[in-house]
């Protein structure tokens, strides 16, 4: 019921942009710009034929492995650099500044390397969320609290345990951060990585439909998915923040 | 008794800036095994520097402090040291946090976690996370999981001071139940002295920086202590005339 009462605001503002965008379209007479109606319609032609589920398909796919590989690097690296002092001075300045290249910069490279295959958004991905995952576990480790090291070092325990008890689960609300903001990252970028270079996927999906007939409903469609997806990535991503080994971190 | 803790000659000053800091200017003293021992004084004074000396966190500059009469170089799990702040890992179950200082050979491992939980009045909260206990139950996880590593010696300081008035005083007589049983050195620093005479065997006053032991009260009441007794009560009077506090009784 609270939930509810918190939806209701939102709902309104939805519904008040919606209805904007119909009498906008309608009132100028557009030719091309598709009014609400047109999008569901093109939206439900779409997912009737099957090439939505295909498009929507591909793309999570790239993302889920681009987004595997880089979870599977970034982690152990980031503890690594965070723990060890002289892995951090000697490679943060790398990472510094391949951090703020935009992924899309990547892209003609990528096709150099990898062709105009899955590999390609692959690596684009892997690439665009590797960074924010590095740079947030190190910092997670950096700002493990002084005195729960200091018990750990009182205790005497052996090096393993000190890392998986004590180093890990403190530094994992923050590897956490990291992972959805590497999801939100790879979630852009593979839509723009498959406007440029491939024949299926979301991204393509957009182009195509301007290109083969200036279907802007299509476009359209394309992008409120797009917003969607990205929502429920992120919603799973928060799923983890509920676990409750890192509850303690978020409570308050 | 033997001796468990000797200080010998222990200086220790920070260097901050172009300003160099004497904290610890010489102090000596011994502690004996299984005593009491509450340190007081002013605050800035230095007792938390001289705790961390003591436990092993910190290096004097010179001297040395001798804990069963070997030098100390670091710290060990014969003496575990509770503070104010507290150090109960909040990602582990008060359960994990018990085995956590216990090797995995232990015999008996999970058996022992949960009976100390149990000492510390705990039973039925081990697979809780300490987010999900209030702070006395938090305080109690920590002197559980210090004890279960049957350590030597407690370093308290401050333990208490987070918690309410009354919850201090339960934790007080908390402590004391569980000493008569276990039979620790303890060393206890702490800002009220009405603490120290209920717990301590020695107390001693610590004079403002640069620090050194500006006089020492032996506590002869036995326990369970009233705190009100007259004697008790001129006693600290006594104690707060050194720490520069008039007070009648």
């Amino acid at each position: 019921m609270k939930f509810l009462k918190q939806a209701v605001p939102s709902i309104i503002v939805l519904a008040v942009v919606v209805a904007l965008w119909w009498y906008t379209v309608i009132a100028t007479q557009s030719a091309i710009f598709p009014t609400p109606k047109q999008v569901v319609l093109g939206t439900l032609e779409l997912a009737s034929d099957g090439t939505l589920w295909q498009h929507i398909g591909a793309s999570l796919m790239r993302v889920g492995a681009g987004f595997a590989l880089a979870v599977a690097l970034a982690i152990p690296l980031g503890l690594w650099m965070g723990w060890v002092h002289g892995a951090f001075v000697t490679l943060n300045p790398l990472f510094q500044i391949m951090r703020p290249i935009s992924p899309i910069a990547w892209i003609p490279i990528a096709i150099l390397w990898f062709g105009v295959g899955n590999a390609s958004p692959i690596f684009l991905i892997f690439i665009a969320s590797v960074f924010p995952m590095i740079v947030q576990t190190t910092v997670g480790v950096h700002t493990i609290e002084k005195r729960y090291l200091r018990a750990a070092e009182n205790f005497g325990v052996p090096r393993s345990r000190l890392f998986l008890k004590v180093v890990f689960p403190a530094t994992l609300p923050e590897i956490i951060v990291g992972m959805r903001i590497g999801l939100g990252v790879a979630w852009l970028v593979v839509v723009a990585a498959e406007m440029i270079a491939l024949r299926s996927g979301l991204g393509y999906m957009i182009m195509d439909s301007r290109n083969a007939g200036n279907r802007y409903d299509l476009v359209i469609a394309g992008m409120i998915i797009i917003g969607l997806i990205g929502l429920m990535l992120d919603g799973f991503m928060r799923l983890l923040e509920g676990m409750k080994i890192v509850r303690w971190r978020y409570a308050h | 008794m033997p001796t468990k803790i000797k200080v010998d000659n222990v200086r220790k000053s920070f260097q901050n800036d172009k300003v160099r800091l004497q904290v610890i200017e010489g102090l000596d003293f011994e502690v004996n095994d299984g005593e009491f021992v509450a340190i007081v004084g002013p605050s800035g004074c230095g007792k938390t520097t001289l705790m961390n000396i003591i436990a092993g966190f910190l290096a004097p500059d010179s001297g040395a402090v001798h804990v069963n009469g070997v030098v100390r170089d670091g710290p060990n799990r014969k003496g575990i040291m509770i503070t104010q702040q507290g150090s109960v890992f909040p990602w582990l179950t008060v359960k994990q946090n018990l085995l956590f200082g216990l090797p995995d050979d232990t015999p008996n491992r999970e058996a022992l976690a949960d009976e100390y939980a149990a000492l510390v009045g705990l039973k039925g909260f081990e697979n809780n996370y300490p987010h999900e206990l209030s702070g006395g139950m938090l305080k109690r996880a920590e002197i559980a999981r210090a004890l279960v590593v049957k350590p030597e010696i407690l370093y308290m300081d401050e333990p208490f001071s987070a918690l309410d008035a009354l919850m201090s005083l339960r934790m007080q007589n908390e402590l004391l139940r569980i000493l008569a049983i276990e039979k620790h050195t303890v060393m206890l620093i702490t800002h009220d002295v009405e603490e120290a005479i209920h717990l301590a065997d020695r107390i001693l006053v610590l004079s403002p920086r640069p620090t050194r032991i500006q006089a020492s009260f032996d506590v002869p009441f036995a326990h369970p202590r009233r705190v009100s007794s007259p004697e008790a009560q001129a006693l600290r009077v006594a104690i707060l005339k050194e720490l520069g506090v008039a007070e009648s009784v």
